[in-house]
């Protein structure tokens, strides 16, 4: 199965090879165009074809339905660090409940870690029906191994239909190890998810090529399905007091640990994190340096305590710290006021940011793109307009 | 210690475009690159190299026959051997079938102590194929890892988070993703250069590498592609120009204070 060119029609056109975006289709020296290994079937160039000489070969599987059928319900990880709830787990669950009425079934949350009873209360006031909590020793420092173990061993006895994680340094660095232990397909980072309740399956939406296409994945033949989501992109669910649920202690046998907890350092102890943050200035290239930053933080001051955010092309100058990152490749933030300062606006900064509540934009090129996400974009030299705006501040 | 790092030749994203009429992706002109985290991924080996004599570095990549370019690249900059692991089989693999491809050519390699890779490719973005490929070996996996130390055996690694950092310790052998701040990576030098020009790279094919043919390819992938699309088109706001700094800034702040933001 796959894509398969027809040499008999292809004209060499090369309109295709120009819209694939995995690269996947190369002109010979005929100019007639042939497939590689980068193909991912997606489709994209179908339609471009004038001649129609692309087409999709698919091989239905042969699948168990009643195997597949045996599988019911949303789960959500949550993600717990020293006993404390991250944002993203409230959040999955907000998103996990839309989910799960769709699909008619109950939501459950993991939980896994030592001494976490408390955190099982929080997510059934945040929507959980059930919380799955395996309290294990082995579980009480984050590392990847026992977490999948923990995780994998739940989903084989309960056969959840759907598993959401963080799309976190947490998430990501363990549920693909989940996925191959279950043999269940993974898609990363999505930033939409939606529900085919004909075929219950997930719709999982995510931007790929930084940000420049967004691809939507299935996984028709596997279960669970599988799907990191990226924090900051679903809502926090109003929590009901005294809402409760069923909390299923859960006893796994999980291996000692490979991976030994030495030391925990804050990097961020004396700033304000931008994942979090509801005011954030960040800073581009247009600062010029790093001693530049000053300035940054002099606004951020100025505004009571604002993050200070980066663009790519100012952590990959080293002029700050990769904590700072605001992108595709960095966090997502989605603050109250986000003002971008000497930002170009590359279509990879602008998916980490594009959802904020209102987006300020200073820059001497008005054609610069990050102008066109912007409700309030001001064309102007940051050299000037900041200090002017610390002083009106403090007025 | 053998160290294997894996590399994957992705087009250079930030070159690429969206045609506005069309609504597609216009790749013209964009060179294809070493996947630039997967290049910290190869400096971390190197520089492990020269600190623990006798080791050696293999590098090996899954893609076409033009991938052959990176590992030519990883030559020049020090790498000892390379691999390209290159078959229509594997066409439309996702991350759960490539990283079990991969992990089938690393078990035909000498043993591995530490598995290197990028903290993601910049095309997918899913951070998903070096946890995949430690766990179809059974081994540890530290994932955003920002330093190692090794010393009889162990390694230290120091792991990032959202807002700092853990110091971790793990026998080897072992896998980690690689992040960007982990170093800076070196340019080939002229004597790799030379020696990457010489090399003739023959491909493993999936025959060679051993691979369960029901695991590989599109066919076995669970995860599907069933569209692509652009994302929709933000419209900007107002823009204020041509107007002293001083008098826009006060317009912005009298505007923050009355949609009560400060």
């Amino acid at each position: 199965m796959g894509l398969k060119v027809d040499l008999e029609l292809c004209t060499g056109c090369g309109a295709c090879v120009s819209v694939c975006p995995f690269c996947a289709l190369v002109q010979r020296e005929d100019g007639k165009v042939e497939v590689n290994e980068a193909c991912t079937a997606c489709g994209a160039c179908l339609e471009i074809c004038p001649v129609e000489a692309l087409s999709m070969e698919v091989v239905e599987k042969k699948v168990d339905t009643a195997v597949l059928d045996a599988f019911r319900g949303v789960w959500v990880f949550a993600e717990q660090r020293r006993g404390k709830l991250q944002e993203v787990a409230f959040e999955l669950l907000g998103e996990g409940r839309v989910l799960a009425e769709q699909l008619g079934v109950e939501l459950c949350a993991v939980l896994l870690g030592s001494e976490i009873q408390d955190c099982a209360v929080t997510l059934f006031e945040h929507g959980a029906d059930k919380v799955y909590m395996v309290d294990h020793p082995a579980l009480k420092d984050y590392t990847a191994e026992p977490y999948s173990e923990a995780m994998s061993a739940l989903i084989r006895k309960y056969k959840p239909e759907v598993v959401l994680a963080g799309a976190t340094s947490m998430g990501r660095g363990f549920i693909a190890s989940v996925a191959i232990q279950v043999s269940a397909g993974l898609t990363a980072d999505c930033t939409e998810l939606g529900v085919d309740t004909e075929k219950r399956l997930l719709l999982q939406t995510r931007p790929a090529f930084g940000g420049n296409i967004m691809a939507c994945i299935i996984c028709p033949d596997h279960r669970p399905q599988m799907a990191t989501v990226r924090p900051k992109v679903f809502n926090h669910p109003v929590p009901v007091a005294g809402r409760t649920g069923e909390l299923i202690q859960e006893t796994v046998e999980i291996k000692d640990p490979v991976v030994r907890l030495l030391e925990t350092v804050n990097a961020m102890q004396d700033e304000v994190n931008v994942a979090g943050a509801e005011f954030i200035v960040t800073g581009g290239r247009g600062l010029g340096g790093p001693e530049n930053f000053k300035l940054l933080h002099d606004l951020a001051e100025a505004l009571g305590g604002a993050a200070v955010g980066a663009s790519r092309a100012a952590v990959d100058a080293g002029w700050i710290s990769s904590f700072h990152q605001v992108g595709q490749t960095g966090k997502t933030v989605r603050p109250k006021v986000y003002i971008a300062c000497g930002v170009s606006g590359q279509i990879q900064h602008l998916v980490g940011m594009n959802s904020s509540d209102t987006i300020i934009a200073i820059n001497k090129d008005p054609d610069a793109p990050i102008f066109g996400v912007a409700d309030i974009g001001i064309v102007g030299d940051l050299f000037h307009v900041i200090p002017d705006l610390i002083k009106s501040l403090k007025k | 210690m053998h160290i294997v790092v894996c590399v994957k030749q992705v087009p250079n994203t930030t070159q690429v475009r969206i045609n506005p009429e069309t609504n597609t992706l216009v790749r013209d002109g964009v060179e294809s690159i070493m996947n630039p985290f997967d290049e910290n991924a190869l400096e971390m080996a190197l520089l492990l190299k020269e600190k623990h004599e006798g080791s050696t570095i293999t590098v090996l990549t899954m893609g076409p026959p033009q991938a052959e370019a990176i590992l030519k690249e990883a030559v020049g900059r020090g790498a000892d051997s390379v691999v390209l692991l290159c078959d229509r089989a594997f066409a439309g693999s996702d991350t759960w079938a490539t990283s079990y491809a991969l992990s089938t050519a690393i078990a035909k390699l000498e043993k591995a102590d530490l598995l290197l890779f990028g903290k993601q490719a910049i095309d997918g973005d899913t951070a998903q194929v070096g946890p995949g490929v430690a766990d179809w070996m059974g081994l540890p996996c530290i994932a955003y890892a920002r330093s190692i130390e090794i010393a009889d055996g162990k390694a230290v690694v120091e792991r990032a988070f959202e807002d700092g950092y853990e110091k971790l310790e793990v026998s080897l052998p072992c896998a980690l993703t690689v992040l960007k701040e982990a170093n800076v990576p070196r340019m080939a030098s002229l004597r790799g250069k030379m020696a990457a020009r010489k090399l003739e790279i023959v491909p493993m094919t999936a025959e060679d590498s051993g691979a369960d043919p029901e695991k590989l390819g599109l066919n076995a992938s669970p995860t599907r592609v069933v569209k692509i699309f652009s994302p929709p088109p933000k419209t900007g706001g107002v823009l204020w120009q041509d107007e002293e700094p001083a008098e826009m800034a006060q317009k912005l702040v009298d505007l923050l204070k009355e949609r009560k933001l400060i």
